[in-house]
């Protein structure tokens, strides 16, 4: 074990996958009660249309995937407004058709290589100071959030007609939580990747959510199962040769049927 | 002697819904300490006027203010209790306990930088106390009966102790003896706490025990008075000819 302390690429990987599950969990559990779960999904199906573009134009990928992303998440909160419907249905339509964007654009720049792969499985024992960094801001930023506004936006999540009476800026509240999502994934997928990035903000929520009695504990379990699914994951593919982000889905999803059954002993 | 500046009032409005018209020039005050009752048929716009008076719909014609300003300029608006319809119908799995469901509504005076938890506990345990659900304050909201919950909403309402209090037919699916309760508690908080309650209802057993105005609407107002008045009214005898829409519970 004493191999971990020694090797930086390792370290980065754990300190990156550490704030990101923070963010994770805190953001899921949200976003799972709001039942805008599948957000992740459809903004990494964005973020791949990013990463195309971005390679077709020669820049910088994760810069316009985040900018493409950190829009579509703002334009379904607006559509969900303004068109009056489900988040789901909006969520569905900004996925598919970012996803035909992707495609068009790999198939047209016929430029892909091995690179896209690092996107859609995710790399993460190739990550950068730099992603630590952002990594750490975004997980503060999920953590203000909870400290500051958790209690409205749990308001909004329970009964959004009362709190907007209250005077509670669900709207903005709303898109907050959006383009905090649409940050999340885009730099989710250096480290778990487009594919398997949604799950990692939905399985370790909706395991909390499964024991938890109160929202607070719900919140802490989100973080413990997800800090623990990611520590373990990456530990577990470096000394079993296995891919890290599949390693942490599937962790997490072990534990989500560990607590589902938990529940189940426990209302007997 | 001049009259009590009312704390809303609802001026020439009008709502209609695409070209369906709900409300039609109503006008009408409420002043401090009244518990009024919103009468009419399904339709009749009574959920609509109470989304009017909080700013969660523009009216198309006239105009709604509390204590002399349109809802949205409405400095202290969490200190108007709001308990929706549909608050009765809880999500069972929803992971929040009784305190924190109560804690969600909770606005401090002012923004202090230490110690705003402790106000916040404080004002949740009193709001719980109020109710009587002191005691349940660690358990889960969806496990709760329904007239339980019911109960946390209105501490809910009344965690910032609000000066108005709008309740749309809250007791919904709750059984009558905890219905009973319910509306001898907001009698107690109108009279005690000087609190003003708007209620929207059906059960005209309700507004004979309880209230002491009414307010009938039909997409214009029929009636706004006396509960004693009313009594002796058109359009007492014009609901009661048409009783599809009220129910009577008498005790």
């Amino acid at each position: 074990m004493e191999i971990l302390f020694e090797l930086g690429f390792l370290q980065r990987a754990l300190a990156a996958g550490v704030f990101l599950g923070l963010a994770c969990a805190l953001l899921g559990v949200f976003l799972v009660l709001k039942k805008d779960a599948l957000i992740g999904h459809g903004l990494s199906h964005v973020t791949f249309a990013g990463v195309a573009l971005a390679m077709t134009l020669g820049v910088l990928p994760l810069a316009v995937a985040l900018a493409a992303a950190v829009a579509a998440g703002l334009g379904i909160s607006w559509l969900k407004d303004k068109a009056g419907l489900y988040g789901d249905t909006v969520i569905g339509i900004f996925s598919s058709v970012s996803m035909a964007l992707g495609v068009l654009l790999v198939s047209l720049s016929r430029k892909f290589n091995v690179s896209l792969l690092q996107y859609l499985f995710g790399e993460i024992l190739a990550v950068q100071a730099l992603e630590v960094w952002l990594s750490a801001g975004l997980a503060v930023l999920a953590l203000l959030t909870v400290l500051l506004g958790g209690r409205r936006i749990m308001y909004m999540t329970f009964d959004s007609e009362a709190a907007r009476a209250a005077g509670v800026p669900t709207g903005g509240l709303d898109r907050l939580l959006s383009v905090l999502a649409a940050v999340t994934v885009v730099l989710g997928t250096k480290i778990i990747g487009i594919l398997l990035i949604s799950a990692f903000l939905v399985i370790p929520a909706a395991a909390g959510l499964q024991v938890a009695s109160s929202f607070r504990r719900a919140l802490v379990y989100s973080v413990l199962i997800s800090l623990v699914s990611v520590t373990g994951g990456i530990i577990a593919s470096f000394f079993l040769d296995l891919p890290a982000s599949a390693s942490i889905v599937i962790l997490s999803f072990l534990l989500f049927v560990f607590c589902f059954l938990l529940r189940a002993v426990r209302s007997r | 002697m001049n009259d009590p500046l009312p704390l809303v009032s609802v001026r020439g409005v009008s709502f209609s819904y695409g070209p369906r018209a709900v409300l039609e020039s109503v006008t009408f005050d409420i002043l401090a300490g009244d518990f009024l009752a919103v009468l009419g048929p399904n339709g009749s716009g009574k959920t609509t006027l109470l989304k009017l008076i909080l700013g969660l719909l523009e009216p198309r014609r006239g105009r709604v203010l509390i204590k002399g300003l349109p809802p949205e300029d409405c400095p202290d608006k969490s200190l108007i209790g709001y308990i929706p319809q549909k608050a009765a119908h809880v999500d069972p799995y929803f992971p929040a306990s009784v305190a924190e469901t109560v804690a969600m509504a909770y606005r401090p005076p002012s923004r202090p930088l230490f110690g705003g938890r402790a106000g916040a506990r404080l004002a949740v345990e009193r709001a719980l106390g109020l109710v009587g659900l002191l005691d349940e304050k660690t358990r889960r909201i969806g496990s709760l009966s329904g007239g339980q919950q019911q109960r946390v909403f209105i501490a809910r309402a009344l965690v910032n102790r609000p000066y108005l209090l709008l309740l749309d037919e809250p007791t919904t699916g709750v059984d009558r003896e905890h219905q009973e309760h319910f509306y001898d508690m907001l009698g107690r908080f109108n009279r005690s706490e000087g609190i003003t309650i708007v209620l929207v209802t059906h059960d005209i057993g309700v507004v004979d025990r309880h209230v002491d105005k009414v307010a009938c609407l039909n997409q214009r107002l029929t009636y706004h008075g006396s509960h004693g008045e009313f009594c002796r009214s058109d359009a007492f005898r014009e609901m009661i000819s048409d009783g599809r829409h009220l129910v009577s519970h008498s005790h």
